[in-house]
């Protein structure tokens, strides 16, 4: 049984760029699901480095618990694209607000 | 020389083969060398590269055929040319031609079987498979040449056939006719009938990659823009795969209809002397030229025989073979195999056929076959 | 969450044929979004791209992207390709197709379409088994480990893909898994500006499958596995890298080879003019 990964850092080490945070205001992003696309795989719960998704209650026509955006987590997207890039089923993508 | 110019020609078969393909347009051959039909394949890779085409020696036969339908997809009037083994290896994806509606023409120069058999000599042992060798149903289209001629011009036919029903379209020619040297007339270029490749670039709205209630869609080339998808499972007309009985139908229907409900078009055959026969020779490819002589002869005697030479094996020429089966109280079919194209005679006509078997190895001596019409008339 | 109509690849993919066929945590989607990355990111015009495949679980992904796509035969997409590649050499054709279809059915294919440097990407996803049907073993079965067709263990060694690729003479030559979207982008991405041969191996999990008959418990299991047992190291040994996870070697990836060497198109095109001889 494989425990809960480091989530942040290995995230970091999979997909983004390096960057300079000091310099740089932390985006924000605004998650779209598409509810019967998903197929409960967690890929996308167990990678994004802000824990921002979670399996919802609900059950999709396939019988399957599509993923939704966390309560407690609505303003912690960062926008890193990491749930949309690891997405086997194109069930989930990040549009970058701009923030003033 | 991009065309061999018109004029008469000492040639045999295989180079008559090569150039008729040219004059129909053949831009592309893969192939792989197997006896008799090697010939095909360096003449070949002479004359392409000279027109501008494209030649290349695949790894097997499978690779072969693979590589002229991705070539048909890509553009390219193609083809190949084989012989009894290597026809066997491409059956699978004679059947990817035939679903994927991709015109190109194989041409099966058949030695004798079954397997390695007698490479060097013929056989025409492969009618059936190029009948049924692909698993699956189909409506396949066959032309069996008999002459140096009839290869020239019957490869331009097979090329015009593939174009117009969308198939893989197959030449049983034999190794005496592929090796067989007489003379080929060749006529002005205007003189021949070639049909054109027409394709469709763009997509209309919600055009389909099919559109299965018409015998002909042009097909689209790769990289025009069309955005199609092309699939060996069972697709709809957009071009999607799909499970369901009902598609299949719809597909299959499509696939046989377009052929089947256009055999008058298709079918060819030559007939000798059988206005007033009360026997029928049938035969094909070298055969039939063994049989004439025989029946040249049996009518010396007086007897009442005449040859009918299908030229097309597939689409079977029903409609003539029954109305011959009305004069005719019986058919005599010699063959260079145990009985193959007797059974459909058989089938067909539902008149008493007589097999004639002829081992592979030796064109069937004619006093042999005028032995069997003398005992059946006299 | 926001209702929204299209993915962002809409313009990419055949997004009415969603939900795909692929199991849940099949690697196989995530390919496929890697590749189209990598496409958008090519500058070569979208109508230029063709995919072709031959037939299995991987083979489907021709299916979803919104391209000219070609599903052939088991193990003949490299054939097919390699016509088409040759009729229409404006075409960037890259064929994607699994181990047992590129490796197994296809083998001999593969051996000659990269002895002659042909100008194709081949991307072969690496599930370590026969997906579509039902996970039996391949030539690229790691060693000891179950499938459907060793349930006593695999004795077989396996086929070292990158290595084969490499000594046949491939122009590029990189391994990468579906665990690592970015490196697999940019390699995707600079194979398809190489010259002849390029050959991309991805590692892609298999749930039900190899998974299943290995002891993970679902994909998450088989991703982080795949994570925490590969290293990058661009300049390995290729010979040292064959894959056996099982015995605790450690999983190499990297974009191993670039080189120039020259393609069969550019040869047929010198051989094709030199014959002409510009008399024409
Ligand atoms: C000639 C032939 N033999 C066998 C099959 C059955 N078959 C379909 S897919 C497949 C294996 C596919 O394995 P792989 O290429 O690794 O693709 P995956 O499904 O693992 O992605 C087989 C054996 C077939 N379709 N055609
Ligand atoms: S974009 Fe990044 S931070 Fe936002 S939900 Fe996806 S993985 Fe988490
Ligand atoms: S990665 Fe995609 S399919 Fe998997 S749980 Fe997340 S949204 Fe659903
Ligand atoms: S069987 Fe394996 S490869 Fe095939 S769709 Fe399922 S997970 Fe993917
Ligand atoms: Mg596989």
């Amino acid at each position: 049984m494989i425990k809960e990964p480091k989530i942040s850092e290995n995230q970091r080490e999979i997909w983004r760029e390096p960057v300079n945070f000091g310099r740089f205001a932390v985006p924000k992003g605004e998650i779209h699901i598409f509810p019967e696309r998903c197929k409960e795989c967690n890929y996308c719960t167990n990678y994004c480095p802000n824990q921002v998704l979670e399996r919802s209650p609900e059950v999709n026509v396939y019988g399957y618990h599509p993923v939704r955006v966390r309560e407690d987590k609505k303003d912690s997207c960062v926008a890193c694209g990491m749930c949309q890039s690891i997405c086997p089923d194109f069930a989930i993508f990040v549009k970058e607000v701009k923030i003033q | 020389m991009n065309f061999l110019p018109p004029g008469k020609y000492f040639a045999d078969g295989n180079f008559a083969l090569t150039e008729g393909a040219i004059h129909a347009g053949c831009r592309f051959f893969a192939g792989y060398p197997i006896t008799p039909s090697s010939e095909v394949l360096e003449r070949m890779s002479i004359r392409l590269p000279e027109i501008g085409g494209h030649f290349i020696e695949m790894e097997d036969e499978i690779a072969s055929m693979a590589a002229i339908l991705g070539a048909s997809n890509g553009g390219s009037k193609s083809m190949t040319a084989t012989s009894g083994p290597g026809f066997s290896l491409m059956q699978e994806n004679i059947g990817l031609g035939v679903i994927t509606e991709t015109p190109t023409v194989v041409l099966d120069e058949m030695r004798g079987g079954p397997s390695t058999g007698i490479p060097t000599r013929v056989g025409q042992g492969d009618v059936m498979q190029t009948r049924w060798g692909s698993h699956g149903d189909l409506a396949p289209i066959t032309y069996a040449p008999n002459s140096v001629q009839e290869s020239f011009d019957l490869e331009i036919e097979a090329f015009n056939a593939a174009e117009t029903y969308r198939q893989p379209v197959i030449v049983a020619s034999d190794q005496v006719v592929g090796h067989l040297t007489e003379i080929l007339e060749v006529k002005n270029m205007e003189d021949y009938h070639i049909v054109q490749r027409e394709t469709r670039k763009t997509r209309n709205g919600n055009e389909g990659v099919y559109d299965y209630s018409r015998d002909f869609t042009p097909m689209f080339a790769a990289g025009t823009g069309f955005r199609g998808n092309v699939d060996s499972l069972t697709h709809d007309e957009r071009g999607y795969p799909s499970n369901e009985s009902s598609v299949e139908k719809e597909m299959l229907e499509h696939l046989l209809n377009k052929v089947r409900k256009n055999e008058d078009k298709i079918v060819k055959y030559e007939e000798f002397l059988v206005e007033d026969s009360k026997l029928v020779v049938v035969a094909y490819g070298i055969t039939s030229r063994s049989v004439k002589r025989a029946v040249k002869e049996a009518r010396k005697e007086g007897l009442k025989v005449g040859m009918f030479r299908p030229i097309t094996l597939w689409p079977f020429p029903e409609k003539r073979i029954r109305q011959l089966a009305e004069q005719s109280k019986e058919f005599i079919v010699p063959e260079i195999n145990y009985g193959q194209y007797s059974h459909s005679v058989r089938e067909y006509s539902q008149t008493e056929t007589k097999e004639m078997h002829f081992p592979p190895g030796a064109v069937p001596d004619y006093r042999v076959i005028l032995k069997e019409i003398e005992r059946c008339l006299k | 969450m926001t209702e929204v109509e299209y993915h962002p690849k809409h313009e990419l993919i055949r997004e009415e044929r969603f939900p795909h066929v692929w199991c849940p945590g099949c690697g196989l989607g995530i390919e496929l979004q890697c590749y189209l990355n990598a496409l958008e990111k090519s500058g070569i015009p979208q109508n230029n791209h063709v995919l072709v495949s031959g037939i299995g679980c991987t083979a489907r992904i021709p299916g979803y992207a919104n391209l000219d796509t070609y599903h052939t035969t088991h193990g003949r997409g490299l054939p097919f390709a390699t016509g088409m590649k040759i009729a229409n050499p404006d075409l960037k054709v890259t064929v994607i197709s699994g181990d047992g279809d590129l490796f197994n059915i296809g083998g001999n294919h593969f051996i000659h379409a990269a002895r002659r440097n042909m100008d194709l990407l081949v991307i072969c996803s690496n599930n370590f088994n026969y997906g579509m049907t039902g996970g039996q073993h391949g030539s690229t079965t790691p060693l000891t480990s179950k499938s459907a067709s060793t349930p006593y263990g695999n004795i077989e060694p396996t086929f070292n893909l990158p290595y084969i690729a490499s000594a046949l003479g491939a122009s590029y030559v990189a391994r990468w898994t579906v665990m690592h979207p970015r490196q697999l982008t940019k390699s995707i991405r600079t194979a398809m500006d190489v010259k002849g041969f390029a050959f991309i191996e991805v590692l892609s999990p298999c749930p039900p499958n190899f998974g299943k008959f290995n002891g993970f418990k679902d994909g998450f299991e088989e991703m982080e596995f795949y994570r925490k047992s590969s290293v990058v190291q661009n300049d390995a040994k290729l010979e040292d890298i064959s894959i056996d996870p099982f015995h605790g070697k450690d999983i190499v990836l990297g974009d191993f080879v670039n080189r120039k060497r020259a393609s069969y198109i550019t040869l047929e095109h010198e051989l094709i003019d030199r014959i002409r001889g510009g008399g024409q």
